[in-house]
């Protein structure tokens, strides 16, 4: 016999029986009764952050670094409508969150009551899906059901809309064991596929792995398999920014990641190569360049867990519908019982030995001025060896942090991707640092995209959160400067970061500590006073305000076309390419 | 790149849509979507077309099972194979989709449409549309002594036929339900 209950009760009892510790919120008027329940409790964690849009990125902070959902919960109206970048940016990167919103009650839906908004109409094209509940007895399956909707197949965002009359009526509660769904996604690839895919690789000559946030995705065991894969048969492997850490970066076989301002090794060895396998990829347009010079000689494998993410924009040769762990304990299965061996690819691997002597990622370095190069490349001799996650926000220094900085375990780096949310770290940071409460996390900004949401510096404070915040301050919004200057001419058009804030008065109004550093001489002494202070650090590094982020491939070019170094990036960009973002 | 025997990409100086493996032939498709009758469902499925920018000819919606709150949308769209099989893929993962089917790709299907028209007329012309509707199968539904409202049905194009012969003899207002279809056969 089911137990009758509140609809408030039923929530933090879902809650808890999803086995939910952390949530992330911010009470109002139609979630009070929620909040009433959450208060005489202390089995979950309530973390009251500054703005719900701060919410909904440490759910995804907290979900990104620790495979489990994330929860956040918001009221109606403004607290919904906050909450919605945050779940566009879970759904562009496949992260599972669920979002609990309050609504008007149900006998004034409709009316433009205070604080209504049509949440459901609002978030369903940014939700995997929604639903708003009607009747009590309803809800407790619902719940149950987010949970499930979110984690499984490829993940996603869901929010749940709960009037405030369905939040106070009692109902039957339903155990999480009792779940009634039809939503069950096919995780198991195709064996005909696979089988092909196994006879590909024996006859490849210049395989290369394209690898990404699916792997991660599909958990530790897909990781695990994955450098077991590349043991095997040696292949060279790439990754995008959402797959780094899958395999590690201090790998045999790693080329770094590819794309616009990947490596220019990972991008020439798609380019040259004669069989592709992507590996819980979508093809995107950071990543392809122009579609129609994208790898033009390979063989290409599709694995993915979405069957919509295949012949999206690149058609493939072997699609395979699955989760990529499945798929790839399959695809060693056959690979072992047929006794394979791959083909000879040694002068593919001499060829990529080449392609790295480049070395694309070189720039000048100054004696006077903090390159953000340098800073990253300190910040990583100084970090890497501790227990440490990574967040950022978006723009130059997202891409530099991913192309210095190593990651030899997955979720170990939470970026936004997809949407490429300015605003995006310094709330993430604070989800990952409650997952994780003794590991060292550092967001890694921009003065620009910190400033978006650093009212969550209360909620660092208030929480006792060591977060680190190292933010290469150009007083640019660096990237759009950057494009800028290759597409329209250096005018520089609302680019600069007018009237800053003293961010050391800043951290110390909030009562953190806040350290400034513009002398390369002094940065990892400044480092160092930031990771030996135990609480949250607004670190101020004052770096070369027109640096470039290279190598990149400019819009509407193939990968071989890629700008390296300082070089003269005027009429880089075609006409054709100009359009493109 | 020379000593690797890759070929170049095209030439094209556009870089939208240059998709050179994928056909760029327009097909008309109709699908058959079974979902769960829940709220907003019509919503999800219009917002998938409206949001991605694909077509939509016809649409038409009713339950058709009340006790197990399955309802069924008939879909006719057009697009390239590629697209097509996008629109598929992309209706296949809305949770409250059970069910999609190509009815233009699985074998043979029936489709039925059912219109009104509404024609107005006198003397020659108000004859020749009765002798018409009669040609075509059209019942009378409503008579006054100088209009017509004719009930079709059958395939979208003998309605297009239809209307096209009504238009001179005073045709002023059209009804179209859309398509309905289904696969033939037992299976």
């Amino acid at each position: 016999m089911d137990g009758q209950m509140t609809g408030a009760k039923m929530v933090v009892q879902a809650l808890k029986d999803q086995g939910v510790d952390v949530v992330f919120g911010y009470p109002g008027g139609a979630v009070l009764p929620i909040y009433d329940e959450i208060h005489q409790q202390n089995d979950i964690h309530h973390v009251l952050v500054r703005h719900e849009q701060g919410a909904v990125h440490a759910a995804e902070g907290y979900a990104r670094s620790t495979g489990k959902p994330g929860v956040a919960i918001v009221t109606s109206g403004p607290g919904a409508t906050n909450a919605v970048t945050g779940l566009t940016d879970a759904l562009m990167d496949s992260i599972p969150i669920i979002v609990i919103s309050g609504q008007a009650p149900t006998f004034m839906i409709g009316t433009d009551a205070f604080q209504e908004a049509d949440t459901v109409g609002i978030t369903r094209p940014c939700t995997k899906h929604n639903w708003l509940i009607k009747d009590t007895d309803r809800l407790a399956n619902t719940l149950h059901e987010a949970f499930h909707v979110a984690m499984s197949g490829r993940p996603g965002p869901v929010l749940v809309d709960i009037p405030k009359d369905v939040q106070f009526a009692t109902g039957g509660y339903v155990q999480r064991t009792d779940m009634k769904t039809h939503y069950a996604p096919p995780t198991l690839g195709d064996a005909a596929s696979i089988e092909q895919l196994v006879t590909a690789i024996e006859t490849s000559e210049r395989p290369v792995l394209y690898t990404g946030g699916g792997v991660i995705n599909s958990g530790p065991e897909a990781s695990r398999l994955l450098r077991e894969f590349v043991a095997e048969t040696n292949m060279p492997i790439t990754s995008t920014l959402m797959g780094l850490g899958a395999y590690p970066a201090s790998g045999e076989r790693w080329l770094g990641m590819l794309g616009m301002h990947g490596l220019y090794e990972a991008n020439m060895a798609m380019h040259g190569s004669d069989l592709m396998i992507c590996l819980g990829a979508r093809f995107d347009d950071r990543i392809t360049g122009r579609v129609d010079a994208f790898s033009p000689g390979s063989t290409k494998a599709h694995i993915d867990i979405d069957p919509s993410s295949i012949n999206k924009v690149i058609r493939a040769d072997i699609p395979i519908v699955g989760d990529i762990a499945m798929v790839l304990a399959e695809v060693l299965r056959v690979w072992r019982e047929r006794g394979s061996k791959t083909a000879d690819h040694s002068a593919w691997l001499d060829q990529i030995a080449k392609w790295k002597a480049k070395n694309c990622l070189r720039y000048t370095d100054s004696k006077t001025t903090i390159k953000p190069q340098y800073a990253l490349q300190r910040l990583e001799a100084l970090t890497k060896d501790r227990d440490r996650y990574i967040t950022t926000e978006v723009g130059q220094h997202q891409m530099w942090a991913a192309q210095f900085l190593g990651f030899e375990e997955p979720n170990r780096w939470m970026t936004s991707g997809g949407l490429g949310t300015m605003g995006y770290g310094f709330p993430a940071s604070v989800g990952v640092q409650m997952a994780h409460p003794d590991s060292l996390v550092i967001n890694v900004a921009g003065e620009a995209s910190w400033l978006m949401n650093m009212q969550e510096m209360g909620t660092a404070v208030q929480y006792r959160l060591p977060v680190k915040q190292f933010i290469l301050n150009n007083e640019r919004l660096g990237m759009v400067r950057q494009w800028q200057e290759l597409l329209h001419n250096s005018r520089y058009s609302q680019s600069w970061s007018e009237a800053l804030p003293d961010f050391v008065k800043l951290a110390e109004a909030f009562g953190a500590k806040g350290i400034l550093c513009k002398d390369p001489a002094d940065l990892d002494d400044a480092i160092m006073e930031m990771l030996d202070y135990d609480g949250p650090v607004i670190f101020d590094c004052l770096v070369e305000k027109h640096e470039n982020c290279f190598p990149m491939i400019p819009s509407g070019k193939p990968h071989n076309e890629m700008l390296i170094g300082e070089v003269a990036t005027e009429q880089a960009i075609e006409a054709g390419g100009a359009v493109l973002v | 790149m020379a000593q690797l025997k890759i070929e170049q990409g095209s030439t094209s100086h556009s870089a939208y849509n240059l998709r050179p493996s994928f056909s760029d032939v327009e097909e008309r498709h109709t699908l058959a979507v079974l979902v769960e009758n829940e709220p907003g469902v019509l919503a999800r499925v219009i917002g998938l077309f409206s949001g991605r920018g694909y077509n939509i000819e016809s649409l038409t919606v009713a339950e058709i099972d009340h006790t197990g709150h399955r309802s069924r949308i008939t879909i006719v769209t057009t697009g390239t194979p590629q697209v097509i099989a996008q629109i598929k893929a992309q209706l296949g993962r809305i949770v409250p989709v059970h069910e999609v089917h190509d009815l233009t790709e699985e074998g043979r299907s029936v489709e039925r449409e059912l219109a009104l028209f509404k024609v107005r007329g006198q003397g020659d012309k108000r004859v020749e549309a009765l002798r018409l509707a009669d040609i075509f199968r059209a019942s009378v539904v409503d008579t006054t002594l100088e209009s017509f409202v004719f009930e079709i049905t059958g395939t979208p194009e003998k309605i297009d036929a239809f209307a096209d012969l009504m238009r001179p003899l005073g045709l002023v207002e059209v009804a179209r339900t859309g398509v309905a279809a289904l696969s033939r056969g037992a299976a």
